[in-house]
């Protein structure tokens, strides 16, 4: 397929992802902030979600607090923030009418409708929470329908694996950015600065990778700051963790490889990055210390982003 | 102005045959049903995404064109005539270009001017010479086509470059069939959606030598931002080609190849929708960012065909229009079937007296315009407007052309108060391969929406119609 085609779809699904992640951590910040001072204790959260979003710098450039209104705003709706959920629709759609010809109707119809549905909310804009509420919602909903009718329809091709390629990297760059802001809450016991005040923030980090549950099934135990660590970034039943996104991004490279009949960098550095996550246990990385891995492995994972684009994409 | 000729309605009451099937089914519909239908057209139209782009209008990138549910409908007999007129036409277009282009018999035989084709800036001196497959030039065509009586059918304008709208032909139809599968049932309707599988092998059977047995189509498209994007992604997919942007492409050797996430593969043929001036930055405009750097000495090495040629322009240009009478006799040694527009060109001092003398009665046209954009309609424009134009037309008479303002033949079309007749043209296309020329029976019915209105160009508020040919 034409390079462009697959670097289309390949950022089509990270746009998607992308906003539905947004979505995710607007969300989940709402929850938190509207507990009471005393549970939350001083941090800001909304600029956590500003940090985890990677938007922090620029925000400050146009903003002097991070409030809720100006960052759900900047996070929404900006036209000037390049991932805000708008831009990322905006974008999502103007990739899928290049590549129309490689999407399915349904897909199509998925971001043309999301499309046609946020101008109008834009144009309305969001005055209540009720409102607010309801966009975050159709926003994930979206991602869902989107990511739904392409497993449904797609052929089983090069163009339904670049795109699931965007969709593992984006998913694992975001799960991985979380991570990032919120690390100082998930150190063991001993380790620990925070109190029982960071019950609140684990259910948030949990929530904003729509694992509250799973987590609950999948330790039967209360809530434990090393336990969601070790379900976001080794636990490859849960599909955000980082271990699941790479063992997807493996297998599409793989059956890439395969069509195509060979192999290149970028099927040898994701096996490269799924094998550390496979072999470590989370004693080792708390050891070496969880921010140092986890900045490692976002660096590694935008550097596979560099490999496909380069072997595939350009 | 007289009273134009509506294509179903005879004065006196009595209908035209082909419209009386319709008349029946009018009167059983109740309006109501009917506003339904359009509704819910439209909101097929905004879900698939059938859109165009009107240029300097910052208010919405994206519009819908107004699709008209009421069919435009010819008999079989109207359509045979006008079919074999189109034929004829095109063929006649072929061959002027390739004279141009090689002996220039019709320029000895003073029968067109030199100075129209050498200082023509749409003529493409690279074109001299060179050979392009079984000399064909003009492989999509769309005539425009108007009526003033029941009789004859006048061609309007030629596009020999990029027509488009042929996406709009197939999409009216799909939707028509699926909103009113009763009145389709009523009418032996030939159907038009062959149109894709005929350009492909049109395209395939005009490949280079150099191609291989299975020659590569891709369709050259100059990007998301173009007014016709819509139509070409549209084509691709129904052709099964590759949409490519002239990044996508790169020339090696004399060889076009795309980029593809398995590195090079060879392109043979391109139906581009890429005007001349814009292919190749090293031959043409070198600003240009859509075009393929080298593609013309690729073009000159025979390695690949594009469709339509470089330099067909010289064959629509509204200043040759007003030749292809003589230009049809000449190459054919036949009496044209399809009538021309009376012409005055106004670059002839005689006629230029005639034209200045007749503003306010006269459609005055921009020799190189197209869609609509830059023209006087004499009876619509207002005295100042008049007024700039001829000093316009005296600055540069030779830059224009006036006609009569044609009375369009009318079809009934939906309006906020009911059914009225509405000014209409159609667009058939006309496909040229190397063995045969093709026209899928119909093509694009513009209707000009606004009461009175002349101006069919979507770009100006016209809209679109179904058209029926019957099989009889």
């Amino acid at each position: 397929m034409l390079s462009r085609t697959a670097e289309n779809l390949y950022w089509l699904a990270r746009y998607v992802e992308r906003a539905e992640y947004l979505a995710r951590t607007i969300d989940a910040t709402l929850r938190v902030t509207a507990l009471p001072a005393a549970y939350i204790g001083k941090t800001n959260e909304w600029d956590s979600a500003l940090l985890t979003a990677g938007v922090a710098a620029s925000f400050y450039q146009q903003y002097e607090e991070a409030n809720e209104h100006n960052v759900v705003d900047y996070l929404s709706f900006s036209a000037d923030n390049p991932s805000s959920i708008r831009n990322c629709i905006e974008a999502a759609r103007l990739n899928s009418r290049s590549v129309r010809t490689a999407l399915t109707s349904e897909m199509w119809d998925t971001i043309n409708s999301a499309w046609i549905e946020l101008q109008e909310v834009w144009s309305r804009g969001t005055s209540t929470r009720e409102d607010l509420a309801k966009f975050l919602r159709f926003v994930q909903e979206t991602s869902l329908r989107f990511d739904g009718s392409a497993y449904r329809t797609m052929l089983r091709n090069d163009a339904y694996w670049f795109s699931r390629m965007g969709l593992h990297l984006e998913r694992a760059d975001n799960t991985a950015r979380i991570l990032d802001v919120k690390y100082h809450v998930l150190l063991p016991e001993e380790e620990h600065v925070g109190g029982p005040l960071d019950f609140y923030q684990w259910t948030s980090i949990l929530r904003s990778v729509s694992a509250l549950t799973a987590y609950h099934w999948v330790y039967r135990e209360t809530l434990k700051p090393w336990l969601i660590a070790d379900l976001l970034i080794l636990n490859d039943s849960l599909p955000r963790s980082l271990a699941s996104c790479y063992g997807n991004l493996v297998r599409n490279l793989d059956q890439i490889g395969v069509a195509y009949g060979r192999q290149g960098p970028a099927q040898r550095h994701a096996r490269g990055i799924r094998n550390r996550l496979e072999h470590s246990n989370m004693n080792d990385i708390f050891q070496h210390g969880v921010h140092e891995f986890i900045q490692e492995f976002i660096l590694d994972n935008s550097r596979l982003g560099e490999i496909i684009t380069k072997q595939y994409l350009i | 102005m007289a009273v134009a000729f509506d294509e179903m309605n005879i004065p006196g009451g009595d209908l035209r045959p082909a419209y009386q099937e319709l008349a029946r089914w009018l009167k059983e519909t109740p309006p109501e049903a009917l506003e339904y239908r359009r509704q819910e057209a439209e909101l097929l139209f905004r879900r698939i995404g059938i859109t165009f782009a009107v240029y300097g209008d910052s208010e919405s990138t994206e519009r819908l064109i107004p699709f008209d549910v009421i069919p435009r409908i010819m008999s079989g007999k109207e359509w045979a005539l006008l079919e074999k007129g189109l034929k004829q036409r095109v063929r006649a277009l072929n061959m002027f270009l390739r004279d141009i282009y090689h002996g220039r018999d019709i320029l000895r035989a003073e029968i067109v001017p030199d100075d129209l084709i050498f200082q023509n800036p749409v003529f493409r001196p690279e074109m001299n010479g060179q050979q392009v497959p079984h000399d064909v030039y003009v492989h999509i065509a769309g005539i425009d086509i108007v009526r003033v009586d029941a009789e004859d059918f006048i061609v309007l304008e030629d596009n020999a470059r990029t027509p488009s709208g042929v996406s709009y032909m197939l999409e009216n139809r799909e939707i028509m069939m699926r909103l009113f599968p009763d009145l389709f049932a009523r009418h032996r309707v030939a159907p038009v959606e062959r149109y894709p599988d005929e350009l492909l092998s049109a395209l395939r059977s005009v490949a280079p030598q150099s191609a291989s047995g299975e020659p590569t189509v891709a369709l050259l498209t100059p990007g998301v931002y173009n007014s016709a994007y819509y139509e070409h992604s549209f084509l691709a997919d129904k052709l099964g080609i590759e949409l490519v942007e002239g990044r996508d492409l790169i020339v090696k050797n004399n060889e076009v190849f795309m980029r593809t996430t398995e590195g090079v593969k060879r392109v043979d043929v391109i139906y581009r929708r890429v005007d001349d001036d814009y292919l190749d930055p090293l031959t043409f405009r070198p600003d240009s960012a859509l075009g393929v750097p080298g593609l013309m000495s690729a073009y000159a090495a025979g390695n690949i065909t594009l469709a339509n040629a470089v330099g067909t322009g010289i064959a629509d240009d509204k200043a040759i229009y007003s030749y292809m009478p003589d230009i049809v006799k000449f190459y054919l040694g036949e009496e044209p079937i399809l009538k021309n527009v009376q012409t005055w060109r106004c670059r002839e001092p005689k006629d230029l007296a005639y034209v200045l003398d007749n503003l306010s009665e006269l459609v005055v046209k921009e020799v190189h315009g197209s869609g609509g954009y830059g023209m006087l309609i004499g009876p619509a424009a207002t005295k100042a407007t008049i007024e700039a134009f001829r000093e316009k037309l005296k600055r540069e008479p030779e830059g224009f052309i006036a006609q009569p303002t044609l009375a369009l033949s009318t079809c009934p079309t939906c309006t906020a108060s009911g059914l009225a007749p509405r000014h209409v043209d159609l667009r058939p296309f006309v496909l040229t391969g190397s063995k045969s020329t093709t026209i899928v029976p119909g093509g694009l019915t513009r209707v000009a929406l606004k009461e009175g209105s002349l101006v069919v160009n979507s770009s100006q508020g016209g809209g679109t119609k179904d058209t029926w040919i019957l099989d009889e």
